[in-house]
């Protein structure tokens, strides 16, 4: 059967892995360019988030190359989410497209639903039991050690010699990771892309400011809706330091680690979580942030995001009481790339007089 | 005893008679901020962040005209009505559940807050709890407490029942506390069509903000039946029906409703009242429209109210709708 899946950052590396690997064809989703907007924000409702229209434009895209089938995720709100795939198949089907869309809800509300369609991937792809956990374990591995080279990348850019030499290692060591078969290629690809990435040529005198990355999933994750937003502060000399991977719950030495934590963090703000989305991480992460001496934070989020929006008007007061600065990007179908770029050079301009003042008040 | 304020919006139609009740009975008073004018709307657009929906805008306008006339501020933090929606997951959108933070957060100079959290999915006896909440932090003693929830349940009650007599709030409200039996003469034509209005509540009937939406439907013959005037037991059927529930307590009353009205063959026309910026209506309207056409014949109207929504637009397209209706059954 030919399948496909929504595409989010690198990640779709790892999904077209297991999908080959349990015996169907892959149709990998191209990464969202005009045309996918263009057929997105033409068959989707005028309000419906852009994560959402991205992906009605994606799964048109990727039934024209043939596919059959769309796995994505369920969940049960309070986001709109949750409610992606029923619209996306009721719209679908209205446009006669012949594509299902499969949602995994999440195995503590429906446990049977959850087992039935792992059930029905396992049984199709022809696999014994075990060997089929061997290829989830090897796709899990492949997401970790893409969001770990991703995350080594962000550390280095901005302290690059060479503009460029970081993003273009970058690539190059996600390639080799996108050729691994076992899960021993997958360590040596994850070690090799470190190493490479550590011996680019650094000036280590730079002192890079530091923003956090917070806001919905989608966006934050998915560089082609967010404008490379890490690759363009990167460039500009700046550490970014982003609060969502897909593989972060399995984390416990980045920043942002454990959700029930980053709640506790909020709740002197936003006393109810979660509220949807990442609308309560992002209170969260922002207390988190500037508790680890960060500069600023960056928030991005669709246009009309109801959590983030919840998000944005209150932030103004954790960044009134802790004394970090909070930009807001909220993305629509006509956010342009050099509308984002000022906004950000006008930001960390502001962070950097921010920090000389502020050691200069020290110093004195 | 305190004065309480209650912005004339959002939940406000969906049990202010419970809350009168409550408080009344309590000893405490209830001041309510006028309907939504210019003034309120104007006022909740520059307090607000502006990218909040309307609603939630207008909602910052009511309570700025409380601010400096009460003691407290009632804005519960609304979580969950009932066990509802798939595996009991039916909560409020996102910006009810955040809402007494983004009020503190925004807004200088307001009362404290009463921000309770309703959250009735827990039990039967929730309610009764948060009232106890409630009354204690206002300085209220147990057995009174208990009977001011008693109060409150009956009014309620009473309440929801001439609704589903076919009475719109205002008036059941008025024949609640203001003892008016006399139902106020109605103007226009006897109504010869039968218009289902879905919608938000805080859209259906605030009429400054619908641009006057239910008088001109019935000015113009039209007999309006709201989602309001159902039984939750007609409502849980449409439950059954979909692939999947939605997460927020008013958008499945508004698409139960919705298609409850598809079956039922007095009804000429649907109209959805939809507002600006409203994120889970960019789903719920969608999911109307296309169920409207598999399940019925019945012509769909969406009406999108915002802060400009002026008269004109909404009777226009109002009128050429009806039109329509007219024409189909003289046809037939
Ligand atoms: S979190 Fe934001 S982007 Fe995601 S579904 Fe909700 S409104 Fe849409
Ligand atoms: S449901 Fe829509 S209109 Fe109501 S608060 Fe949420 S976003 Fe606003």
């Amino acid at each position: 059967m030919k399948i496909s899946f929504p595409r989010m950052g690198y990640s779709y590396i790892a999904f077209k892995w297991l999908v080959e690997n349990l015996g169907h064809e892959c149709i990998v989703p191209p990464e969202p360019s005009k045309r996918t907007l263009d057929l997105g924000v033409q068959h989707s409702p005028e309000f419906a988030c852009i994560p959402f229209k991205l992906l009605t434009g994606t799964y048109l895209e990727v039934a024209e190359m043939g596919a059959e089938l769309i796995i994505t995720s369920g969940g049960m709100g309070p986001c709109r989410a949750g409610y992606y795939w029923v619209m996306h198949q009721y719209l679908l089907d209205e446009l006669d497209q012949n594509i299902r869309v499969m949602a995994f809800e999440p195995p503590l509300c429906d446990l049977k639903d959850f087992f039935q369609k792992l059930y029905w991937i396992k049984s199709s792809s022809g696999l014994s039991l075990h060997a089929f956990l061997q290829v989830l374990k090897v796709a899990w591995q492949k997401l970790i050690a893409i969001d770990d080279v991703e995350m080594r990348s962000h550390e280095l850019r901005p302290l690059e010699i060479n503009r460029g030499q970081t993003t273009r290692t970058l690539w190059k060591a996600l390639e080799r990771l996108d050729q691994a078969d076992t899960l021993e290629e997958v360590e040596t690809g994850r070690l090799e892309g470190l190493k490479h990435l550590d011996s680019i040529e650094l000036d280590r005198t730079r002192r890079p400011i530091k923003i956090g990355i917070i806001g919905e999933i989608y966006v934050v994750l998915e560089p082609a809706a967010n404008h490379y937003i890490q690759i363009m502060l990167g460039e500009m000399g700046v550490e970014t330091n982003r609060s969502i991977y897909l593989t972060t719950y399995a984390r416990t030495s980045t920043i942002v680690d454990l959700e029930g934590d980053i709640y506790a963090k909020a709740r002197p703000y936003l006393n109810e979580a979660p509220i949807g989305g990442h609308g309560a991480n992002s209170v969260g992460e922002t207390v988190l942030y500037a508790e680890h001496g960060f500069d600023g934070v960056v928030q991005l989020a669709p246009f009309g995001c109801i959590p983030e929006i919840v998000a944005k008007s209150i932030l103004p007061r954790v960044s009134r009481d802790l004394d970090i600065p909070v930009l807001t990007i909220f993305i629509d179908e006509q956010t342009g790339k050099a509308g984002v770029q000022t906004r950000l050079e006008a930001f960390v301009d502001l962070l950097e007089r921010k920090r000389i003042s502020k050691e200069s008040r020290r110093g004195r | 005893m305190s004065k309480i304020g209650i912005p004339r919006t959002l939940e406000y139609f969906l049990f202010f008679p419970f809350w009168k009740g409550f408080f009344t009975e309590l000893g405490h008073e209830v001041v309510v901020s006028p309907v939504t004018n210019k003034a309120i709307v104007e006022k909740g657009v520059e307090e607000a962040v502006n990218d909040a929906c309307i609603p939630i805008k207008i909602y910052h306008g009511h309570v700025a005209q409380l601010a400096d006339r009460v003691d407290y501020l009632f804005c519960p933090r609304l979580v969950s009505m009932r066990k509802g929606g798939d595996f009991g997951t039916e909560t409020f959108c996102p910006k009810f559940l955040g809402l007494p933070d983004m009020i503190r957060a925004t807004m200088e100079n307001i009362p404290p807050i009463i921000d309770t959290r309703i959250d009735l999915k827990k039990g039967k006896n929730e309610m009764a709890a948060v009232c106890r909440e409630i009354g204690a932090s206002l300085g209220n003693q147990g057995p009174e407490i208990t009977r001011a929830y008693k109060r409150g349940q009956a009014l309620q009650e009473q309440y929801q029942a001439l609704q589903r007599q076919g009475m719109l709030p205002d008036e059941a409200e008025e024949r609640l506390f203001k003892n008016k039996t006399t139902t106020p003469e109605k103007t226009g034509p006897k109504p010869d069509l039968n218009i289902a209005l879905v919608g938000y509540p805080y859209a259906v009937y605030d009429h400054y903000i619908n641009a006057g939406l239910l008088k001109l439907l019935q000015k113009e013959g039209g007999r309006v039946f709201t989602q309001e005037m159902l039984t939750q037991a007609q409502m849980e059927r449409e439950a059954e029906t979909l692939p999947k529930n939605m997460f927020w307590y008013f958008s499945n009353q508004v698409v139960y409703g919705a298609l409850h009205y598809l079956r039922r063959s007095e009804i000429d026309g649907i109209i959805h009242v939809t507002t600006f910026a409203c994120g889970p209506d960019s789903m719920v309207d969608r999911l109307i429209e296309i169920e409207a056409k598999k399940r019925s014949q019945k012509p769909y109207l969406s009406i999108m109210i915002d802060e400009h929504s002026g008269d004109a637009g909404v009777r226009t397209r109002v009128e050429a709708f009806l039109d329509m209706l007219r024409y189909r059954r003289d046809k037939r």
